[in-house]
C-alpha cells in the first residue's frame, strides 16, 4: 500500500515535472525566445531571492545562537578548561564577524550586481596592493590565533604527574574501567597476555608489589581542585575518552600509552546548582514527564539503570566513548563525581583492593 | 585527423570508449548513481537519529538481515555500516572520481584545444577500474555479514578483526578490493591529466593562459598521484595483519577473551598511512570544485577573474600545504604533543591562501553584470559554504580548540560545509554550465532555479545546526544520542526534516538531467557566450574535438567587457588587436 501510495507521488511529481517545462516552453513559443536564455527579468528575481534567502540564512544563524545557546556545554570545570574557553570564545567572535561581514557581502554584491542588458561590467583584473593587504591581515590575525593556541596546547599536554592522583583508565567493547594506584601512587604492572576474564579482567601482574592495593572501581570519584592523572589502556579497539565538562580528550589505544592531566575545579554538587545546568536538567525531565508511566520505566531502566523514584533526574559528570569501537559505541559511558577530599576519602575506603572485585559485562 | 573517419560500433562508441567526451559522461553518470545511494544511505541513518529504535520503511532499502526482526530497527552495527558506506561513497565515488573523472576527463582537452588525452586507451582503463571498483562496493552491501562498518577512515583494530565488528570480515576484504581497483583506476587517469596538460596545449596556450578549471585540475591530479599510493600501501599492510598474521598495526589485543599474538604493531602508524593520502584527499575533493567555480563566476559576471596570478598561486599554495598537515586529524591519539603544535602552525596556514581565493571571488562579484543561470547560483553558494566552513576549520585546526570537539558533530557540520556542500556546489555548478556542452542541449533553467533554492535552504538546515550538537558535546556515529542531553531531540529532528526535505528535492535534478539529455532545447554553440576553447567547438561534439585545425591562442581566458571591445567577451582564439594589451 504504502509503495503504491510512493509510486502515485512520484508519478504525480514527474508529471508536474513535464508540465512546467511544456508551458514554459509555449510561453517562449509565444514569446518567440529560447526558454532556458536567461533574461534580465531572471537576473531582477534571482537576484532578489538572493538577498533575501542568503539574509534569512543570517538569520537563521542568529535565531540559532539565541534559541540553542543554552544546550551548548556550560563554562569548563577544569583549570585548563577555563583557558581553553576563552581561546575558543575569542576564536568564536572573531569567525563569527568575518562569517557575517562576508556573507553579507556576498548576497548584497549578488542582489546589488544583478545583470541588467547594456550594462558593462567593470574590467577589474587585479590589484596588487589590495591583494598583498588581504593576505598580509589575515597572516596577522592567524599569528595571533596561533600563538595564543600554542601556548594553551602546551600547558595542557605537558603536565608530569607529580603531584597528582594516578587513575588508569581501562576500556574494551563496550565497557569502562577505573583503576586508582591506591596508598603507594603507583600503578602496578600489567600484561595482556595475563588476561583472564574471570579472575584477571584487566590482566594484571598480581605478583607487582604495586598491584595488591589498586582498586578496580566502575565509576571515578575526583576530589575537587587536586590534580588528576589519567593513564588510558584499551583491550581491542581504539576508544577515546571524552569528558567534555572537563574539555578532556583522548585515544585510548591498544599497545600503545597515553595520558591526559587535568584539575577538577567545580564539584558534582556545585554544577548542579548551576543555572545551566538547572535549566537543561529542567528541559531533560520535562521531556520524561511528558511520557506514560511505562515509557518512563523503560526508559531509565534502559538509560540510567533507574526506576521512577530516582525522578527528578540529576546532572552528572560523564565520559563518553568518542572513538567508533563497533555496535555500542554510543552508549559505552562512565560517571564521574568529583567531591571534597572527606567525601572521596569515604568513598574510596569502601572500594575493595584488587582481587576482590571482578568486572562483569553488561 | 583521420581517426575520427573511422567505423564505430555501438560497443566502442558508448561502452569501452576511448573518446575523452564519452568517458567523462561514464564517470558521471556512475557518480550521480552513487550519489543517489550515498543520499538515501544518509536519509536511512537519518531517520534513525531523529527515531531511535523505531523502524522506517527506508530501510527496507537494505537486505532484511539490517533490521532487528522484532521492532524492524536498524541493527546498531547496521547503523556504523551505513555511515561507513555513505562516507566511503560520497568522498571517493562521488567527489573524487564523480567529479575529477568528469570534468578532468571532459575539459582538459577541451579548453587547452588537444584532440583527445595523451591516451586514451589508459583513459578507458581508468574508467573501467572504477567501474569494477563500484560493482565491488555494491556487491559488499549485500554479502551476509555486511560491508565494512568501521567507519570511511577504516582504523583498524576495529577494520582489522571480525570479532569486534561484524562487518570487519568479508565486507572489509571487499572494501580493500574495491578501494584497489579504485585507486589503479584515479592512478591511471591522473597520469594522464598531467600528462595531458604539460604536453598537448595548443600553440599559445601558454601556462600562463591556462583556465583556472585546468590549473586546479593539475594541482588535484598532483594530489592524487602522490597521495593515493601511500593509501594503497596502507591499506596493504592492513591486508597483511588480516590475513599473514603480520602485526603492522597491531598489539595487546584481547580477541574472543583470548590474548592475541600480535605485539610491537601500532595503530598510531596507521592513522598517519591514511592521513597522509586523507587530508590530500580533501582538497582533491575541493580544488576542482574551486576551478570550475571561478569559471562559472568569471563568465556570468562578466568581468575577468580578480588575480588571476594570486589565485593560480594559491592553488599552488594550498596543494603544497595539504601534504604537511595531515596530522591535525590526530591531535587526539596521544601522538607526541609536540607534533601538535607543528601541525597545528601548519593547518592554520593554509587558511591564508584560502582567504585570498575568498577576498578575490567577492572582488570579482564586484561591480560586475550578473547573469544568474542556475550555475552561477551554485558557484556563488559555493563560495558561501567555502566561507562559513573554512572559518570553523579555525577551531579545529588549532590544537587546543579540538580537544573539545574533536570527533563530535561540530566537525561532522564543518566537513560536510567546506567539503560536502562545496564540492557538491561546484560540480552541480559544472554540470549545469557545461551541459550544453555535453548533450548538445540545454537543461531546464527553472527547474534548475528550483532544484538551487531547494537545496541551498535545506542543506544548510541540515548541516548548520550541527555545529550546536557539537558543541554541546554529541560524538559522531552515535546510533543514538546519549540520553542525557535529551534536550537536543528538538535540534535532531529539524536536522533530519531538512535532510529528508533536501533528499527529495535532488530528485529535481535527476528528472531534469535526463529529460534534458534528451528533450532539452536545442543548445546554440557558445550559449553562455564564454571565452574558453571548448565553445569554439561543434555542437554535434565530434571525436578529435575540431573538425579542421586546432585553434590557436592569443590571449587569457578572461577578457570579459574588455574597454575597447564590442562584444563583451573576447574568445581565447581571437588574435589581440593592434595596440591591445592582454590583460
Ligand atoms: C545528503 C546530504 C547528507 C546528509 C544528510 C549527511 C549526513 C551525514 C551524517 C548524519 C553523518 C554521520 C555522522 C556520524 O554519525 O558520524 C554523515 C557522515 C559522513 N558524511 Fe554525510 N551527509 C550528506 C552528504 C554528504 C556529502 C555531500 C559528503 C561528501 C563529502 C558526505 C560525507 C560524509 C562523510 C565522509 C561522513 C563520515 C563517515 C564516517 O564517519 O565514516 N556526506 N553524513
Ligand atoms: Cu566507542
Ligand atoms: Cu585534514
Amino acid at each position: 500500500m504504502i509503495y503504491l501510495l510512493i509510486g502515485g507521488l512520484l508519478f504525480l511529481a514527474i508529471v508536474t515535472f513535464v508540465q512546467i517545462i511544456r508551458v514554459s516552453e509555449l510561453l517562449s513559443k509565444i514569446r518567440n525566445k529560447d526558454v532556458n536564455e536567461v533574461t534580465e527579468n531572471d537576473n531582477n528575481i534571482q537576484g532578489k531571492i538572493l538577498l533575501v534567502v542568503g539574509f534569512g540564512f543570517l538569520v537563521f544563524v542568529i535565531w540559532q545562537i539565541v534559541a540553542w545557546k543554552h544546550l551548548i556545554l556550560p563554562p569548563a570545570s577544569s583549570l585548563h578548561g577555563v583557558e581553553i574557553d576563552s581561546l575558543m570564545n575569542t576564536t568564536m567572535m572573531l569567525i563569527l564577524v568575518v562569517f557575517f561581514i562576508t556573507s553579507i557581502i556576498l548576497f548584497f554584491f549578488g542582489f546589488k550586481y544583478r545583470g541588467i542588458k547594456g550594462r558593462k561590467a567593470f574590467f577589474y583584473a587585479h590589484n596588487n596592493k589590495l591583494e598583498i593587504v588581504w593576505t598580509i591581515v589575515p597572516a596577522i590575525v592567524l599569528s595571533g590565533l596561533i600563538v595564543s593556541g600554542l601556548k594553551v596546547w602546551d600547558s595542557t599536554m605537558n603536565v608530569t604527574s607529580e603531584n597528582s592522583q594516578i587513575i588508569e583508565l581501562h576500556s574494551r567493547q563496550f565497557q569502562w574501567a577505573a583503576r586508582y594506584a591506591g596508598e603507594d601512587n603507583i600503578l602496578g604492572k600489567h600484561d595482556f597476555r595475563l588476561i583472564d576474564r574471570a579472575t584477571n579482567p584487566l590482566s594484571l601482574d598480581k605478583g607487582d608489589k604495586y598491584t595488591i592495593d589498586d582498586k578496580i572501581t566502575n565509576e571515578v570519584h575526583l576530589v575537587v581542585g587536586k590534580p588528576v592523572m589519567l593513564k588510558f589502556r584499551s583491550d581491542d579497539v581504539i576508544h577515546s575518552a571524552y569528558i567534555p565538562h572537563f574539555r578532556v580528550q583522548m585515544n585510548c589505544v591498544p599497545g600503545v600509552r597515553t595520558q591526559f592531566g587535568f584539575t577538577p575545579t567545580k564539584t558534582t554538587q556545585e554544577m548542579r546548582e548551576d543555572p545551566q545546568i538547572i535549566r537543561q536538567m529542567q528541559e531533560l525531565n520535562d521531556r520524561i514527564d511528558a511520557m506514560s508511566l511505562i515509557e518512563k520505566t523503560v526508559f531509565l531502566d534502559e538509560n540510567f539503570a533507574k526506576t521512577v523514584d530516582d525522578l527528578p533526574l540529576k546532572f552528572d559528570y560523564q565520559l563518553l566513548c568518542n572513538k567508533i569501537c563497533g555496535s555500542a559505541h554510543y552508549n559505552m559511558k562512565m560517571k564521574f563525581v568529583v567531591e571534597t577530599q572527606e567525601e572521596f576519602d569515604t568513598w574510596i575506603a569502601q572500594q575493595k583492593e584488587v582481587g576482590g572485585l571482578v568486572l562483569t559485562k553488561k | 585527423m583521420s581517426d575520427h573517419h573511422h567505423k564505430e560500433t555501438f560497443i566502442t562508441k558508448y561502452i569501452f570508449s576511448q573518446d575523452h567526451k564519452m568517458i567523462a559522461k561514464q564517470f558521471l553518470l556512475t557518480g550521480i548513481f552513487m550519489a543517489l545511494v550515498g543520499m538515501l544511505m544518509s536519509a536511512m541513518f537519518r531517520v534513525q537519529l531523529a527515531n531511535p529504535g523505531e523502524t522506517s520503511i527506508l530501510y527496507n532499502l537494505m537486505p532484511s538481515n539490517w533490521m532487528d526482526p522484532d521492532t524492524g530497527a536498524l541493527l546498531q552495527d547496521k547503523y556504523l555500516a551505513l555511515v561507513t558506506m555513505h562516507g566511503t561513497i560520497l568522498v571517493f565515488w562521488v567527489l573524487t572520481a564523480g567529479l575529477s573523472g568528469t570534468f578532468a576527463n571532459f575539459l582538459i582537452p577541451l579548453q587547452i584545444g588537444a584532440r583527445d588525452m595523451a591516451s586514451g586507451f589508459i583513459n578507458m582503463l581508468s574508467y573501467w577500474f572504477f567501474f569494477a571498483a563500484t560493482v565491488v562496493l555494491i556487491y559488499s552491501i549485500y554479502v551476509p555479514s555486511g560491508p565494512a562498518s568501521a567507519g570511511w577512515t577504516i582504523y583498524p583494530p576495529l577494520s582489522a578483526e571480525a570479532s569486534y565488528i561484524e562487518g570487519s570480515g568479508l565486507g572489509m576484504t571487499l572494501w580493500l578490493v574495491s578501494i584497489t581497483l579504485f585507486i589503479v583506476g584515479s592512478l591511471l587517469g591522473g597520469l594522464n591529466y598531467i600528462v595531458t596538460i604539460l604536453n598537448l596545449r595548443t600553440k599559445g596556450m601558454s601556462m600562463k593562459r591556462l583556465p583556472l578549471t585546468i590549473w586546479a585540475l593539475f594541482v588535484t591530479a598532483i594530489l592524487g598521484v602522490l597521495s593515493f599510493p601511500v593509501l594503497l600501501s596502507c591499506g596493504l599492510l592492513l591486508v597483511f595483519d588480516r590475513s599473514f598474521g603480520t602485526s603492522f598495526y597491531l598489539s595487546d589485543l584481547i580477541i574472543g577473551g583470548e590474548a592475541a599474538h600480535h605485539i610491537g604493531g601500532s595503530p598510531i602508524l596507521f592513522e598517519h598511512l591514511f592521513w597522509f593520502l586523507g587530508h590530500p584527499e580533501v582538497y582533491i575533493i575541493l580544488l576542482p570544485a574551486l576551478g570550475m567555480t571561478s569559471e562559472v563566476i568569471s563568465v556570468n559576471t562578466r568581468k575577468p577573474i580578480f588575480g588571476y596570478q594570486a589565485m593560480v598561486l594559491s592553488l599552488l599554495a594550498i596543494g603544497f600545504l595539504s601534504f604537511i598537515v595531515w596530522g591535525h586529524h590526530m591531535f587526539m591519539t596521544g601522538m607526541n604533543p609536540f607534533l601538535g603544535s607543528v601541525f597545528a602552525f601548519t593547518t592554520l596556514l593554509i587558511a591564508i591562501p584560502s582567504a585570498i581565493k575568498v577576498f578575490n571571488y567577492l572582488t570579482t562579484l564586484w561591480r560586475g553584470n550578473i547573469r544568474f543561470t542556475p550555475a552561477m547560483l551554485f558557484a556563488i553558494a559555493m563560495v558561501s559554504t567555502f566561507i562559513t566552513g573554512g572559518l570553523t576549520g579555525l577551531i579545529l585546526g588549532n590544537a587546543p580548540l579540538d580537544i573539545n570537539v574533536h570527533d563530535t558533530y561540530f566537525v561532522v557540520g564543518h566537513f560536510h560545509i567546506v567539503m560536502g556542500l562545496s564540492a557538491i556546489y561546484g560540480m552541480l555548478a559544472g554540470v549545469y554550465h557545461w551541459f550544453p556542452k555535453m548533450y548538445g542541449r540545454m537543461m531546464n533553467k527553472n527547474l534548475g532555479y528550483l532544484h538551487f533554492w531547494g537545496t541551498f535552504i535545506c542543506a544548510y538546515g541540515v548541516f548548520f545546526p550541527m555545529h550546536f550538537l557539537g558543541l554541546a558535546g554529541l560524538p559522531r556515529r552515535y546510533y543514538a544520542n546519549p540520553v542525557d542531553m535529551g534536550q537536543i531531540t528538538d535540534i535532531n529532528d529539524i536536522i533530519t526534516f531538512f535532510a529528508l526535505a533536501g533528499a527529495v528535492i535532488q530528485f529535481i535534478f535527476v528528472f531534469n538531467f535526463f529529460y534534458s539529455i534528451f528533450r532539452g532545447s536545442p543548445a546554440s554553440k557558445n550559449p553562455w557566450k564564454a571565452n574558453t576553447l571548448e565553445w569554439t567547438t561543434p555542437v554535434e561534439r565530434i571525436h578529435g574535438n575540431w573538425p579542421g585545425d586546432l585553434p590557436e591562442v592569443h590571449r587569457w581566458a578572461y577578457d570579459y567587457s574588455k574597454p575597447g571591445a564590442e562584444e563583451d567577451y573576447i574568445p581565447q582564439n581571437v588574435p589581440l588587436k593592434e595596440g591591445e594589451s592582454e590583460h
